[in-house]
């Protein structure tokens, strides 16, 4: 690893990127994530890359398409109102089977919202958020140090599955600023045969594209991808557990709120509340396994959210609905403090109404 | 530590600036001066010297402030009355000014009133651990586009080389000499290096000129 640096959260994207061998960055500016174009319109004609701010959301989610094909590790980034632009684009991606990473820094929702942070695109990142029958690897890092690693993360799971990948953050991450160890090593190297590179007139030429007239195809390559997303179910769960060994109520909760759910466990374990997090790395493939074995020791589940309840549901998928599972949020920008978590945890243990 | 009438606070994005203007306002007021501070940043919406609009109240410090900052509307607005900086020579003034030539070029419209009186001091704000100003030849970089920018040279650096709230005494001690360099570069004096007040004590008689940074405004 190298020297400790002072980053915002999404300069630590943007370095981190380039770091992971992306040299292709397509994007068009919006409050809260503009410093990840800023910091690639500053970097990128230092190392060779390409800063292109498109006319467009829409030509920019296109021109990643573009780049994906050819095998070229390639990012855009957004918030809210401006991933919803990407979308067609991001299906697009998904149905031609090629890796690219998109940033959602997210805002208040919906419609045009507000600039301060929110979780609102849950729903949208990780059930799609586009049309057709496709799904894509959703990381949530939840400090500055972790938009970094979960970055390449992210480029390496894209790779090697051919499948997009999105860093869901929030406008807070990536306003923030923490001290910052980045690596020094090389990206990881995948083998790309599919890649539009040129045949030089000595291989059959490979074929990029999401259309399929005839429906016994389309259905074919719809079940294959399918087989490859229950290989990243199987294998790529990433979470952390925080003082669950003892605990009776968990609290599941991703990104910038695990981190105020912390400091309330804190608090919750002092006065002799025992209460732990499962923190979901990984929003898709989502930690169900975790979870349901959480659910026979546990008497309670709390999702800390910042929106009306929507990572919810998927703890009530997980946990097979076997106990309760109790809500706190703040939504429209609004951070929840720790104060109301324990609040929150403290009625539960109390036996509190759903 | 001497000051001008009017002093200028310029640097790379994220490099302290609002902090330090902040800090530097109640020092001035508490020499008596009449402080006014300007903000003149069109480039971010967030962290603004608005925020700290209850402590200037408290102290009888003026700000002069886009009635746009930290409102959440994203509108790059430069306030009117910056111009009373200019005809009231009786106010001590600093200008916060926004991050890069980018953040910069908002300034250059002041830039010769400013001159014309010639009673003015503009910092560069220095963070060798921020990731685009790691040695003295990046900030030198970035000192040059920002007098493009606003048409005004830089007249000293401040060292304000942090890690954010984890900074320990000795990572200030390993900026000295960076900072060192970039005065040579640029042939500016160092007039100070911003601190946090905790760090005060540690450093006394092994950094010159520290500059105990005591409001300091978090997010989470």
């Amino acid at each position: 690893m190298g020297e400790k640096v002072l980053m915002k959260g999404n300069e630590a994207i943007a370095e981190s990127a380039i770091r992971a061998g992306c040299m292709h960055y397509f994007g068009y500016p919006i409050t809260p994530q503009t410093e990840i174009a800023a910091y690639m319109a500053k970097r990128m004609p230092k190392v060779g890359g390409v800063f292109l701010q498109a006319e467009s959301e829409i030509a920019a989610i296109n021109m990643v398409l573009g780049v994906a094909a050819t095998g070229k590790r390639v990012m855009t980034s957004s918030s809210s109102p401006g991933v919803s632009l990407k979308s067609e684009g991001i299906s697009y991606i998904a149905g031609s089977d090629v890796p690219a990473l998109i940033v959602n820094v997210q805002r208040g929702g919906p419609g045009l919202g507000g600039i301060q942070p929110s979780q609102s695109d849950y729903f949208q990142a990780v059930k799609g958020g586009s049309h057709g029958d496709f799904k894509k690897v959703v990381l949530a890092p939840a400090s500055v140090q972790e938009m970094a690693d979960l970055t390449a993360t992210a480029f390496d799971l894209a790779d090697k599955y051919r499948v997009p990948a999105m860093i869901l953050a929030d406008g807070t991450l990536g306003q923030m600023m923490e001290p910052v160890e980045l690596p020094d090593s090389a990206p990881k190297a995948f083998d790309k045969p599919w890649a539009l590179t040129g045949t030089k007139c000595q291989r059959k030429h490979n074929i990029c594209n999401s259309l399929y007239l005839k429906p016994e195809e389309l259905e074919k390559t719809n079940f294959e991808r399918f087989a490859r997303y229950k290989e990243i179910e199987e294998n790529e769960v990433l979470f952390e557990e925080y003082l669950m060994d003892d605990a009776e109520i968990c609290v599941v909760s991703f990104g910038i709120t695990a981190r105020v759910a912390k400091n309330a466990i804190v608090e919750a374990r002092a006065k002799g509340i025992k209460v732990g997090m499962i923190r979901p790395i990984t929003l898709w493939p989502f930690p169900e396994k975790v979870l349901r074995a959480a659910a026979d020791k546990c008497k309670a589940f709390l999702s800390v959210e910042m929106n009306m309840g929507q990572m919810i549901e998927d703890i009530k998928l997980a946990t097979e609905c076997k106990k309760p599972v109790y809500l706190c949020n703040r939504t429209g920008g609004m951070i929840p403090s720790p104060e109301e978590v324990l609040a929150k945890i403290v009625e539960i243990n109390e036996g509190g109404d759903r | 530590m001497q000051h001008k009438r009017i002093t200028l606070f310029a640097g790379h994005y994220g490099s302290g600036k609002t902090n330090i203007a902040v800090n530097y306002a109640m020092h001035l007021k508490a020499l008596g001066e009449n402080v006014v501070v300007a903000d003149l940043d069109i480039v971010n919406p967030y962290f603004r010297t608005r925020d700290s609009l209850e402590d200037f109240e408290k102290a009888g410090i003026r700000l002069i402030s886009s009635e746009f900052a930290s409102s959440n509307v994203d509108l790059p607005a430069l306030p009117q009355d910056v111009y009373s900086i200019l005809d009231n020579p009786t106010e001590c003034a600093i200008m916060d000014i926004g991050g890069d030539d980018r953040g910069a070029y908002a300034l250059g419209r002041y830039a010769d009133s400013i001159k014309s009186e010639n009673n003015y001091e503009m910092l560069f704000i220095f963070n060798k651990y921020r990731p685009l100003t790691p040695t003295a030849q990046d900030a030198a970089e970035i000192m040059a586009e920002i007098e493009n920018a606003c048409h005004i040279k830089f007249t000293a650096i401040v060292n304000n080389s942090n890690l954010g709230g984890l900074t320990t005494a000795e990572d200030i001690l390993s900026s000295v000499g960076e900072t060192q360099r970039l005065s040579e570069i640029t042939g500016l004096p160092v007039k100070m290096t911003s601190v946090r007040s905790d760090l005060v004590n540690n450093l006394n008689g092994k950094v010159e000129n520290l500059f105990p940074l005591t409001l300091q405004k978090k997010i989470v």
